[in-house]
Parts: C-alpha cells; sequence; structure tokens
C-alpha cells in the first residue's frame, strides 16, 4: 500500500501540473492572507510563497527542475507582462519628458550609489570575489543579471539568488523608507524601488499606484542596461 | 485578448531577434517594451483591448517571480557559507540606493519645476 502511494507521488511529482499547482494554491493562500492582514509589508505574498514553497519542496525532497517543470509556465509570462509594461509608461509620457533630466541625474547616482554600497558592504563582510562580483548585478533584472555575471565570471544562480532578495526586499520596505526620509513623491518613488529592486518592485509599485508603477517600469529598464555598463567599469577598482 | 497576447508576444520576439543580432546587454522583453513604447507613440496609444489585457497581467504580475524566487533554494549551500554578507549586503545596499534615488529625483524635480514654469 505505502509503495503504491510511493509511486503514485513520484509520477504526480514529475508532470507539470504539480509545480504549476502548486504555486498558484501558495501564491493564492498567501495573498489572501495578505488582503486580510490588510498589506502588512512583512507579510508580503512573493516572499511569503517563495518560502512556503521551498520548506515543501524541501521536506518532500522534490528537485527544483522538477518543481519549474510546471512553474515554468508562470515564469514564462514574465516576458509578456515586461513588454506590456510599456502601457503604463506611455501614460505617464509626458510626465517623463518633463522630467527627463532629473531623472536620468537620479538614475546615474542611484545606480553607481547601488553598485558600489553592494560590493564595498560584502567585502567588509569577508565575502568571496566570485560572490562580490555577483553582487554587483543585484538591483538588475533577472535575465540582465544573469548576463552580466557569466560575463564578469560571477555565479549566475547566485546573482539570481541576490536579484530576489533585493527585489523582495526592496517592494516590501520602500514606502516605509521613502516616508521616512520626507519622500513623499509617487513619481520619486516608483523611481526609486524601480531603480533598486527591478521588477518585483515594479509589481508592487503598480499595485500601489498606477503612476508609481509607471516611473517603476522606467527605472527598471534603464537601470537594467546601466548597470550591465557600469558594473564591469567599476568592478576592477571595487575589487583592487 | 488572443490579438494583444499576441502582440506582446511579438513585440518580445522583434527584442529577443535584435538583442541577439546586436549582442546587447539587454534582454529581449526589455527591449520589446522599448518597441512597444515606440509604437505607442507613433500610434497615439493602445487600443481597448490591449489595454484591458494589460492591465490583467500587470495586476498579477508579482506571481509571476515566484518560480524564480524558488530558484534561491539551489543556492542554499552558499547561503550557509556567505548568508550573512550576502543577505545583510544586499539589504543595506538597497535600501540605500532607494534612499539616494527616491530623494534625488524628488529634489530634483521640484528644482526642475521651480526653475521651468512651462512645464
Amino acid at each position: 500500500m505505502i509503495e503504491r502511494l510511493s509511486a503514485l507521488w513520484q509520477t504526480l511529482v514529475a508532470l507539470p501540473l504539480f509545480g504549476l499547482t502548486l504555486t498558484l494554491a501558495v501564491y493564492w493562500l498567501c495573498d489572501r492572507l495578505y488582503r486580510r492582514m490588510r498589506y502588512l509589508p512583512l507579510l508580503n505574498p512573493v516572499l511569503l510563497s517563495i518560502v512556503i514553497v521551498i520548506g515543501f519542496l524541501l521536506a518532500t525532497d522534490v528537485s527544483y527542475p522538477a518543481y519549474f517543470n510546471g512553474a515554468q509556465f508562470i515564469h514564462f509570462l514574465l516576458g509578456p507582462a515586461t513588454v506590456a509594461l510599456a502601457i503604463p509608461l506611455y501614460s505617464q509620457f509626458r510626465k517623463v519628458r518633463a522630467l527627463f533630466l532629473p531623472l536620468m541625474l537620479s538614475l546615474f547616482i542611484g545606480s553607481a550609489v547601488s553598485i558600489i554600497s553592494a560590493v564595498l558592504l560584502a567585502r567588509c563582510m569577508g565575502a568571496s570575489v566570485p560572490t562580490l562580483l555577483s553582487i554587483s548585478t543585484k538591483a538588475a533584472t533577472t535575465p540582465i543579471a544573469m548576463g552580466i555575471a557569466e560575463h564578469i565570471g560571477g555565479i549566475p544562480s547566485l546573482a539570481v539568488g541576490m536579484v530576489i532578495i533585493a527585489g523582495i526586499s526592496g517592494a516590501m520596505g520602500y514606502r516605509f523608507l521613502c516616508k521616512r526620509i520626507g519622500v513623499h513623491d509617487p513619481v520619486a518613488q516608483g523611481f526609486a524601488v524601480g531603480l533598486a529592486a527591478h521588477g518585483v518592485g515594479t509589481a508592487r509599485a503598480l499595485q500601489v499606484d498606477p503612476q508609481s508603477g509607471a516611473f517603476a517600469a522606467l527605472a527598471m529598464s534603464l537601470n537594467g542596461l546601466l548597470t550591465a555598463l557600469l558594473a564591469p567599469l567599476l568592478l576592477p577598482w571595487l575589487l583592487r | 485578448m488572443i490579438a494583444a497576447l499576441t502582440q506582446l508576444l511579438l513585440f518580445q520576439l522583434a527584442g529577443e531577434v535584435i538583442s541577439r543580432a546586436l549582442n546587447l546587454p539587454v534582454p529581449g522583453a526589455v527591449l520589446g517594451m522599448a518597441l512597444l513604447f515606440v509604437f505607442l507613440c507613433v500610434r497615439g496609444g493602445a487600443s481597448a483591448e490591449m489595454e484591458k489585457t494589460t492591465g490583467y497581467l500587470l495586476r498579477y504580475m508579482s506571481i509571476l517571480f515566484v518560480p524564480a524566487g524558488v530558484g534561491v533554494m539551489l543556492i542554499l549551500p552558499i547561503l550557509q557559507t556567505e548568508g550573512l554578507p550576502i543577505v545583510l549586503a544586499t539589504l543595506i545596499s538597497t535600501g540605500l540606493a532607494i534612499a539616494v534615488t527616491g530623494w534625488l529625483a524628488q529634489r530634483l524635480s521640484r528644482w526642475r519645476s521651480n526653475t521651468d514654469p512651462h512645464d
């Protein structure tokens, strides 16, 4: 009986249905909890879902590739969703043009601060060189970060991990942080979270305020590009 | 819905082709966003169907990061030895980048709208 159940479980886990259903079901529950607790940042449904799914996979001894076999269908939609960000961006076109210069300046300085502070902090705490190379990409979106990490000799999967940590923490904390330092402008808030927390931050900003979301999308795409240019330039100097 | 989804995929595909052909560090989807943006500027806005479909997609964008996030389990061995510097440096640096960027963006845009009364 037990053997038959375990054989059934093995076939079930190998189906794409498993990873897909697990992701949707866990996210659905976490999102309900998040709404019920009045959007308490600590209960961020992305973070909670990731922790629960990882816990479940480790406890049941299911590998990540087996899980991703089904979860890839959700993952795939990131591409078209990223393209779709052009629509909120276009709706803010006039404002983007009017604020072009201030935003470009903030972008350059913010991007440099993000790379330099991450590498120097990790270095002070004794991180190894491959880790330092990988952490420099943490503010870029996942595919860009993987590309840069590979290019400069970091570890792509580690870069993705740090990208996710940056994205979730930024999405969770940016409103609290901005209010604390007197930044109330939705444009500035959105631009900041898009720069430092890429797509995860942008998705959160879109839920909070459409204008914030549009500027987060703008900052996300520009900083992805800028990180790819700045990280290889700054790293030799930061690792000296 | 199908027309809008097809358009999104076509823009992504075009972005992918350009990114690979020119060997750019930018992923196809981000280039696709730029291409769609230019298209919207030329066309003068999105169709009602496009607005509806993208609104739907973007409202649920958060969940799309879960599969990649679960991938953190692959770096658990590295996190066991270097977890503290990795997590702390990422958190502090992210906070710093948000604070500096937000503060600058707010400050500079106010300064700009004060000096240019036509905006």
